[in-house]
């Protein structure tokens, strides 16, 4: 009997691990309601465990979850009748022919369900957040710790915008071609934004954060599976690997900060690499450039360190200046100074760089980072003092903190 | 479903509707936009509202009635109308609030009705 409880737990989490996403999709984009969507199916998930050691486990685990965790829907329907959305959500899933659900594959809605959680209509901080639960399950407490915010603050962010997607009744599609280039654009942002902070925000040697950049990768397979003549969903999944494949180079053994330039590319993953260079290759046939693709471009002239020994500097500051004309984020203006100041000297770089008064730079830490480094290179020590300091000041990681303040002494 | 599409305009616009001149086209617009709701039959209701200076807003307080002059909100851009349109979602709302003259000049907020709320109301 354990052993057939166990052989069950693993199909029940094994499905759910894959099928997850897809089957919020399918019964959301049916009621709109994507919180009763992720009930019921949690609900059929915990049937699943005592059913399946039982019965044994189904031909088809992921229709059965699907039929289980529709009639819960319906139930739950019929129970609260006297509300018009009921009645809607009543109406639809009744009229769902159920055999079209056993028999065949479960329709893919995930495209859908992306594009409603980087609606334009939802606060943009719900995102990403929304993402991580609804395509991959993600619990609101573990989302909370990957954005630091009190799991409190997070769940309510995430009832909130579930409950704009019902009642204002936003639409389970695929947006026109004349609309898609800015809602894909918010859909890769939002899948960036986890990535970004599992890798930037959280101290490295975090599991959790570790995660987070995991499952940004596969959400970008996810997109890509689903538009695979996007050549910005190419780029963003390129760009991901090339960041990716220097996570073990990004520490030494002692533990320590190690910065790109000081960087043993042998430590890089040649595999990840490989990966994203066909990527990057993929997007460009299309020949449409985007934001992700120069970024992704960028992290490819520095990946090609690893057979050539040196860094194309020019050719990353030509990239930078093509990414600042199209996405002028304040990451890409300091990325384009550092890259001039490589290129040009830290003079020339230094004049790239915003007004230190400037609003936009106070709490972002690699500006002062980037302001430190290349005063120091001009010998104006005192100054670049002061920016080492609100540059380790403005650190999360201990090791970021350890490198500037040994790079101010 | 049905969205109330609220529409809200500037001092400047507002004054605008006296000067006939001023306001033609404003007005060919309106009709142009007005003419494709009701071609195509999204159209419920709607209407265009006299100039917050014209509003009063009422309150009771300790049972007394409070009556003040002026808007509720003390807002640079005023509320100047109001539509209902029937729509299959908060994306279609979403495209006929844009195409709204209004739209370029002021603001337009789009909101769905409460038709739980109404039927509770109206037995």
């Amino acid at each position: 009997v354990t052993d057939h409880a166990g052989a069950a737990r693993r199909v029940v989490e094994g499905v759910a691990r894959q099928s997850y996403g897809r089957l919020v999709a399918y019964l959301a984009a049916r009621t709109r309601d994507v919180a009763a969507a992720e009930d019921a199916l949690g609900d059929a998930l915990a049937a699943a465990l005592t059913v399946w050691p039982r019965d044994g486990v189904p031909r088809s685990p992921e229709a059965w979850l699907l039929t289980t965790a529709r009639n819960r829907l319906i139930d739950r329907a019929r129970h609260v009748r006297v509300h018009a959305d009921a009645e809607y959500t009543l109406q639809v899933l009744v009229s769902e022919p159920e055999e079209g659900m056993t028999e065949r594959a479960v329709p893919d809605d995930r495209l859908k369900l992306l594009f409603v959680c980087a609606h334009p209509a939802i606060d943009p901080v719900s995102h990403t957040p929304l993402m991580l639960q609804t395509v991959l399950g993600l619990d609101a407490a573990a989302i909370a710790r990957a954005f630091v915010v009190a799991p409190t603050t997070m769940g309510q962010r995430l009832v909130r915008a579930k409950a704009k997607i019902r009642d204002a009744g936003i639409a389970f599609e695929v947006p026109e071609a004349h609309e898609l280039p800015l809602r894909l654009d918010a859909v890769l942002r939002a899948i960036y934004a986890a990535f970004g902070t599992g890798w930037e925000d959280v101290p490295h040697d975090d599991v959790r954060a570790r995660d987070l950049v995991t499952e940004a990768i596969w959400l970008a397979r996810v997109l890509l599976e689903l538009l695979p003549d996007e050549p910005e969903v190419h780029g963003l999944l390129a760009l991901m690997l090339y960041c990716h494949s220097r996570r073990a180079a990004r520490r030494d053994r002692a533990g320590a900060f190690v910065p790109l330039s000081e960087q043993d590319p042998a430590a890089w993953d040649e595999a990840m690499i490989l990966e994203a260079e066909s990527e990057l290759a993929l997007a460009s046939r299309a020949g449409r450039m985007g934001r992700f693709q120069l970024e992704a471009a960028i992290q490819s002239v520095h990946a090609d360190r690893r057979r050539t020994d040196m860094t194309d500097w020019n050719a990353i500051t030509t990239l930078y200046e093509g990414l600042v004309r199209i996405a002028p984020t304040l990451g890409a203006v300091v990325g384009r100074a550092a890259a001039v100041a490589e290129a040009m000297g830290a003079e020339a770089g230094l004049r790239l760089l915003l007004d230190p008064d400037d609003a936009a730079v106070a709490t972002y830490q690699p500006y002062w980072a980037v302001r430190g480094h290349l005063l120091t290179q001009l010998g104006r020590t005192a100054d670049a003092r002061g920016a080492f300091e609100r540059a380790i000041a403005l650190a999360d990681d201990p090791a970021v903190k350890r490198y500037l303040t040994r790079a101010m002494e | 479903m049905q969205y109330a599409i609220l529409i809200y305009e500037t001092p400047e616009s507002f004054a605008g509707r006296a000067n006939d001149d001023e306001y033609e086209p404003t007005l060919v617009a309106w009709r142009a936009y007005h003419k494709a709701l009701v071609d195509a039959g999204i159209f419920v209701a709607g209407d265009p509202l006299l100039g917050p200076e014209t509003a009063t807003t009422i309150r009771i307080k300790g049972g007394q009635r409070e009556i003040q002059d002026g808007p509720y909100a003390n807002t640079k851009e005023q509320l100047a109308g109001f539509q209902i349109l029937e729509l299959p979602s908060l994306d279609a709302a979403i495209e006929w609030a844009s195409r709204c003259p209004s739209a370029a000049i002021g603001a337009v907020e789009v909101r769905p009705l409460a038709p739980a709320v109404r039927d509770r109301v109206i037995r």
